[in-house]
């Protein structure tokens, strides 16, 4: 299994590779990749030295332009494609089927992977797209459990590559219009969720802080409760005269222990989420990543996490707590 | 243009369902789309009872599609689709992209639903290549987006715009409405059928901000655009979708006809709609 990690920027994708990403994944400065965030990306001339440092080392770099385009946006996209392949990438992540379809007409021999945002599920909808665009690689959307992972990949429409670990989108991804419907800043059209600039932080007199999102009210939080970003998803709501997180409580997935049932099910590669994460976050998960691998590839019948692991990826978790997410049924 | 029924996106009685059909029979509908598009665990009726409806629907002379699930994940949710789209007779809205596929592999030409990802005229070409004939608008997509694609592409598939009703804005593996009753999802008790119209929530202070209806969360009102309906003319919609509700349906649907019937628009009743104006969702941009 290859580990795909990501790089917001130059010294993040550095640390990808020193600690041993086989793939780094990265957007461009701009709305083509969902991570369209103020100060992260990378520029041309980025992109260029990140892939000969990769390629000197005999790793490979992703471009996610994985946004979906207006008609009138759509020829910026189709300029990314071509820089991105102009500049030697190994593979270009899409959802979108007008930016993948010119992707295969104009560069059909590099490899197209269809980007989580394209939200296929089954072996239906990966066929469509393995025929209609070639794909190289799915990214399977987090709502599938472990059973239903292992059917895909036994089916074999095309290679599979799932999430492993980050931050956790309870819906599914490229159909979760919540940020978009509060703030207009859309996922799958501005590569932006819950965007800073509509985020009020409001402290009350008794101490309380409430936050809201462009007006709307996402949380409370007491003094001493620690609080996180207030995207809707994870926000605090009344249903039914209770107030709880009705959605969705921060937390990142962690699927370490699954490890060996993924590489059995026979998942080509593993992603870590976090373009927007610093490099000290790249280059810890990463490590401790490459060295389960590494373990599990020299000992297969007798691989353990390591505790020593788990408090590792805990640390950079949401709220400080990790769970096996949709894989595992309970959680649903 | 023309006036259609969105498919039923609670989970109802079997007999409300029969009864509520019955009496949409009656209605000046052009165009009613049904089937289950929310959750394969809500069985009141099966595939095969909704393509029975739709059939029956059908043989009144109607134009009737069958609706497929947004969110497919196990495999006996594929071959409920695979009967859907072979059902034989009657066109399929298709919410995802294993029903585009089912669909194109048999050559059938088909509805795109608003749950599919269309957000271009290079996409709209290729799903019309697979055999897309109209287009239902995702829920992001409002007036500017139809004159940019319409400056784009070339022809335009029939368009249709949800003109009533609570939008539907994601969709999860998790069921928010088992959450909330603290049940596990696999042991969900079929719950929903308690909410007709799904579960309130609001923010803190007590505004009403969403509302949970199975693995699909969507919006508090009822989204309303009958006093656009003078933009939609404008802007070369072909259908207005109203999504069924439990109460009033049959007044809704009256008060949509005869806007449509007299070229007029509709004082509001619902929620403005802030997608159709270019901006947020939930921003009443007309508010007082």
């Amino acid at each position: 299994m290859r580990l795909v990690c990501p790089a917001g920027s130059p010294p993040a994708l550095q640390a990808a590779i020193d600690h041993g990403a086989d793939a780094v994944y990265v957007g461009f400065r701009d709305q083509t990749n969902a991570r369209a965030f103020p100060g992260l990306n990378f520029t041309e001339d980025d992109l260029r030295r990140g892939i000969t440092y990769a390629h000197a080392r005999g790793r490979h770099v992703y471009v996610a332009l994985n946004t979906y385009p207006s008609p009138s946006g759509l020829g910026a996209w189709e300029a990314a494609v071509d820089r991105a392949a102009g500049l030697g990438v190994d593979a270009l992540i899409c959802a979108d089927m007008g930016v993948l379809d010119y992707a295969m007409r104009r560069h059909p021999d590099l490899p197209r992977h269809l980007s989580v945002q394209g939200s296929a599920t089954t072996h239906a909808a990966l066929r469509y797209y393995r025929e209609r665009f070639g794909i190289a690689r799915a990214v399977l959307p987090r709502v599938l459990s472990l059973q239903q992972v292992e059917r895909l990949c036994e089916q074999a429409v095309v290679p599979i590559e799932v999430f492993a670990f980050g931050s956790l989108c309870i819906m599914v991804e490229g159909r979760c219009q919540l940020s978009s419907y509060v703030t207009g800043a859309s996922p799958n059209r501005h590569g932006v969720c819950s965007p800073a600039k509509c985020v009020r932080w409001i402290e009350e007199a008794d101490g309380v802080r409430s936050v809201t999102l462009n007006g709307r009210l996402i949380d409370r939080f007491e003094p001493d409760e620690p609080a996180g970003y207030p995207t809707v998803c994870k926000g605090r709501y009344d249903v039914r005269g209770e107030v709880f997180h009705a959605l969705e409580e921060p937390t990142s997935l962690n699927t370490l222990e699954l490890l060996p049932r993924l590489q059995a099910a026979g998942v080509v590669a593993l992603k870590v989420e976090g373009r927007q994460r610093g490099q000290a976050y790249v280059a810890s998960v990463t490590r401790v990543w490459r060295e389960a691998l590494d373990r599990l590839a020299r000992n297969p019948q007798g691989w353990q996490p390591d505790p020593a692991w788990q408090r590792e990826l805990a640390r950079h978790a949401e709220g400080r707590q990790t769970t096996l997410g949709p894989y595992h049924r309970s959680w649903h | 243009m023309r006036l259609t029924l969105g498919p039923l996106q609670y989970f109802w009685p079997r007999e409300t369902v029969y009864a509520f059909y019955r009496e949409a029979a009656q209605w000046p509908l052009d165009v009613i789309y049904l089937g289950e598009t929310v959750c394969s665990k809500r069985r009141e009726l099966r595939t095969r009872d909704w393509i029975e409806l739709a059939h029956e629907l059908a043989d009144t002379g109607r134009e009737v599609v069958l609706s497929s699930l947004a969110l497919l994940e196990a495999e006996s949710e594929l071959s409920a689709l695979r009967r859907l789209v072979e059902n034989g007779r009657l066109r399929v809205e298709a919410n995802d992209m294993s029903a585009v596929q089912l669909l194109r592999e048999r050559g059938l030409p088909f509805v795109g639903g608003p749950a599919l990802n269309v957000y271009n005229h290079a996409t709209l070409r290729l799903l019309q290549e697979d055999g897309l004939q109209r287009l239902v608008l995702g829920v992001e997509h409002g007036r500017a987006a139809i004159e940019e694609w319409r400056a784009h592409a070339a022809p335009l598939p029939e368009l249709e715009v949800a003109g009533w009703g609570r939008l539907p804005l994601a969709y999860s593996a998790r069921c928010f409405t088992a959450r909330a009753l603290d049940l596990a999802k696999d042991d969900c008790g079929f719950r929903c059928i308690e909410h007709p119209d799904g579960l309130p929530l609001t923010s803190r202070d007590g505004t009403p901000f969403l509302t949970v209806n199975g693995i699909s969360v969507q919006t508090a009102g009822a989204c309303d655009l009958g006093p656009e309906l003078d933009e939609l003319r404008a802007a070369g919609v072909d259908l207005v979708r109203l999504y069924p509700q439990r109460e009033g349906m049959a007044d809704i649907v009256a008060r949509f006809r005869h806007a449509l019937d007299q070229a007029g628009t509709l004082p509001r009743h619902g929620e403005e709609n802030g997608y159709w104006r270019g901006t947020a969702g939930m921003l009443q941009v007309n508010a007082p």
